[in-house]
């Protein structure tokens, strides 16, 4: 086709945008489900390890237990206190909840497999991880409760000193990949994953996304034995579904940055013919689920930290680390002349 | 063919002047740093318009991300009381006027003396040379290379800035028992635990 | 003793005592077998000295048990059990009226140890909650009709823990 003319032209731009609505809704749906049955699989793992059953009675082996949940907290009713800020009460659960899925635009499931191939995709996926401070925060002054904002001050300091340690696990990745392009970090660790190279970075960075999301052991802002559950204390029904959503959804966020960042994301382990006929977003889907058992098996297994020795592990142990191994990364990239783009 | 691209430039900044204007007029103050927060967006959409998406973000990232986090985290302990607001405005209205009115002559005195380089509608028009280097190489090279001494200087002027707020703050009080986690660490759990056996009423 | 300072930093730095934690709980979830009771459908195992619903038994040929001594209204710490009695037409003392509040009922048991004929006993039922606060005042028929339904395993209860008393 030569020339455009305006009724095609908007008729076409019409089919892309109605495309990529498609794109979006069919991730949103699968991230929904996944959060859904990661609440299940948390609840199966936990009582594995601790030897029991685990819901089993709604559906077989509970496979329907996520939807009764939800229909439940549906149903609930929801309450606003009297002394909340009625605005940015309701405002804090979208935001947690609208944040963690819009991460979602820059991550590539497979070759080409992205809604936005942006050529800064990592520091988006940073700056969307660090702004979902906000949502608690704001839930936590918004409830105008002791509990409440003293989990939003935890969660507000823990979140921010834990960026720093990821921003620099980050930086060592970008430096051996040579961009800050998702698509093209995955492809730069075609033949060697990151993992091996940088094994402390993706311990520290694992370390750091449990931190970031507030899980176990680092869960302090929402404590349940001494903040009742934190920020959301005040929070029912739907708007306690969307925290709880978006928890869970940063989490796998956490995760699917974790395979692209380390464990080559929609790369097969080996470049052979029986690994690679497997389709990528299979390979990126188990390593997800890889990544998250290790949150839920962390969980099960460690006590929660005292907050004193999280500020201490975080700026006294992971700060000077992870600089430190930024500077040996670029050393060596320069000594031996291995840096991206020679 | 409307023009998106200014539909977009207009929304952002006007909704960054309007958001700008809360923060100083905002009676609440941490509906003061949230408007901040809507700037700094508003801001990056800007630079995103601009073609300068590395910019745009590290600007969410450093000061949506953190700065004004640490703001909020403040302004919410303070719990400033609004009550009296009127009467401290009008006590502090004459110096601030001063300042205010020192520093809008000095503005003025600038602006008649400003001269633009030929080149300088260009550069706003492309800010980045066309040549197939993206923003963040472009910035690096800027930064790193062409700037490199005057960047390295501004670090090491904030980490002594770091360095002497520290120093200010840190004391050390007497008679405080610190956790020692290196001892802690040391201890050998198969002799920090000893059973004896003990008769029957003799005590140990 | 204390641990050598190289042997501590190797041992923190590859963080050797959490890996350690986590294989024991990966054990624990593979070779451990559940503990889970699937509670409606199935049940712990109880004592024969369990101590749970009130019964109130009867002698073999239908007759009740209970002598209206009142042994049991005096020591019930809670006081939860009344009782009014008269004389019976044979000339029997029995009573009229036998009430425990199973709201009072602190489930201590003195009832049983008090009582000389083995009347009132605490079953093994656990399983009797209500709607209403009301269901939980026994009367007398009630606690007959208790000890009709659960005669055979509270006389086989009370056969196995008679060697201890």
């Amino acid at each position: 086709m030569v020339s455009i003319d305006l009724n095609n032209f908007w008729s076409s731009a019409f089919q892309d945008l109605l495309v990529l609505v498609g794109y979006i809704l069919l991730i949103l749906v699968g991230l929904v489900l996944a959060v859904s049955y990661l609440t299940l699989a948390e609840r199966k793992v936990l009582a594995a390890i601790q030897i029991r059953v685990g819901p089993n009675v709604v559906g077989w082996f509970g496979l329907l237990q996520p939807f009764a949940d939800g229909l439940k907290l549906i149903h609930k009713e929801t309450i606003i206190p009297t002394r909340a800020n009625p605005f940015l009460f309701i405002l804090a659960p979208i935001l947690t909840f609208s944040l963690s899925l819009s991460a979602w635009a820059v991550i590539p499931f497979g070759e080409g497999w992205v809604i936005s191939n942006i050529n800064v995709g990592i520091l988006y996926l940073f700056a969307i991880s660090s702004l979902g401070v906000y949502g608690i925060i704001m839930a936590g002054w918004a409830s105008n409760s002791r509990y409440a904002f003293l989990g939003a001050l935890r969660s507000a300091a823990q979140m921010v000193s834990y960026e720093v340690s990821i921003g620099l696990v980050l930086i060592a990745v970008i430096l051996t990949a040579g961009s800050l392009n998702l698509t093209e970090i995955v492809e730069a660790q075609k033949g060697l994953w990151f993992i091996i190279p940088h094994l402390p970075m993706a311990v520290i960075f694992m370390i750091s996304a449990l931190a970031e999301t507030n899980r176990a052991p680092f869960d302090l802002p929402e404590a349940e034995s001494e903040l009742v559950t934190g920020y959301n204390v005040e929070y029912s029904s739907m708007t306690f579904a969307l925290f709880f959503l978006g928890e869970y959804a940063n989490m796998i966020l956490m995760s699917a940055m974790g395979s692209i960042l380390f464990l080559g994301g929609w790369l097969p382990p080996f470049d052979i013919v029986p690994f690679t006929w497997v389709p990528g977003i299979v390979w990126f889907s188990l390593k997800i689920s890889v990544l998250l058992f290790v949150f839920l098996w962390v969980r099960a297994t460690f006590p929660r930290y005292r907050y004193d020795q999280l500020m201490r592990l975080g700026w006294k142990v992971f700060l000077p680390f992870t600089l430190f191994w930024v500077v040996l990364t670029s050393g060596v990239l320069v000594t031996f002349n291995l840096y991206p783009g020679s | 063919m409307i023009n998106i691209a200014a539909i977009l430039f207009y929304l952002f900044s006007g909704v960054l002047l309007s958001s700008a204007m809360m923060v100083v007029t905002a009676r609440n103050t941490v509906h003061g740093v949230l408007f901040l927060i809507l700037a700094f967006f508003n801001a990056a959409g800007l630079f995103i318009l601009a073609n300068a998406e590395f910019l745009a973000l590290l600007l969410v990232v450093v000061y949506v991300g953190a700065v004004a986090v640490l703001f909020l985290f403040v302004v919410m302990m303070l719990n400033v009381e609004m009550g009296n607001i009127q009467k401290t405005a009008r006590e502090y209205s004459v110096a601030g006027g001063l300042i205010g009115g020192t520093l809008a002559v000095e503005l003025i005195l600038m602006l008649y003396s400003w001269n633009t380089s030929p080149e300088a509608f260009e550069m706003i028009s492309s800010p980045i040379s066309k040549d197939g280097v993206t923003n963040t190489q472009a910035l690096g090279n800027l930064i790193y290379t062409h700037y490199a001494l005057i960047f390295q200087a501004s670090g090491i002027i904030l980490l002594i800035a770091m360095v002497g707020a520290i120093v200010l703050t840190l004391r050390h009080r007497e008679g405080i028992r610190r956790q020692k986690i290196g001892d802690q660490l040391a201890r050998d759990p198969k002799d920090s635990v000893s059973l004896v056996d003990i008769s029957p009423g003799s005590g140990i | 003793m204390k641990i050598p300072l190289k042997v501590m930093f190797l041992k923190n730095f590859f963080l050797i005592e959490l890996f350690q934690g986590m294989w024991l709980t990966l054990k624990y979830m593979y070779l451990k077998k559940k503990v889970t009771l699937a509670y409606p459908y199935e049940k712990g195992p109880l004592s024969p000295r369990f101590r749970g619903e009130h019964a109130l038994r009867r002698y073999p040929n239908g007759e009740e048990r209970c002598i209206a001594c009142k042994l049991c209204e005096a020591i019930c710490p809670a006081q939860a059990i009344t009782i009014e009695s008269e004389e019976r037409e044979d000339g029997s003392r029995r009573t009229t009226r036998y009430d425990i509040d199973m709201t009072k009922c602190i489930y201590c048991g003195l009832c049983e140890e008090a009582c000389p004929v083995d009347a009132i006993v605490e079953g093994p039922n656990f399983e009797f909650a209500t709607e209403t606060r009301e269901e939980l005042y026994y009367n007398k028929d009630k606690l007959l009709s208790n000890g009709d339904r659960w005669e055979v395993e509270i006389a086989n209860r009370l056969e196995q823990d008679a060697q201890y008393r």
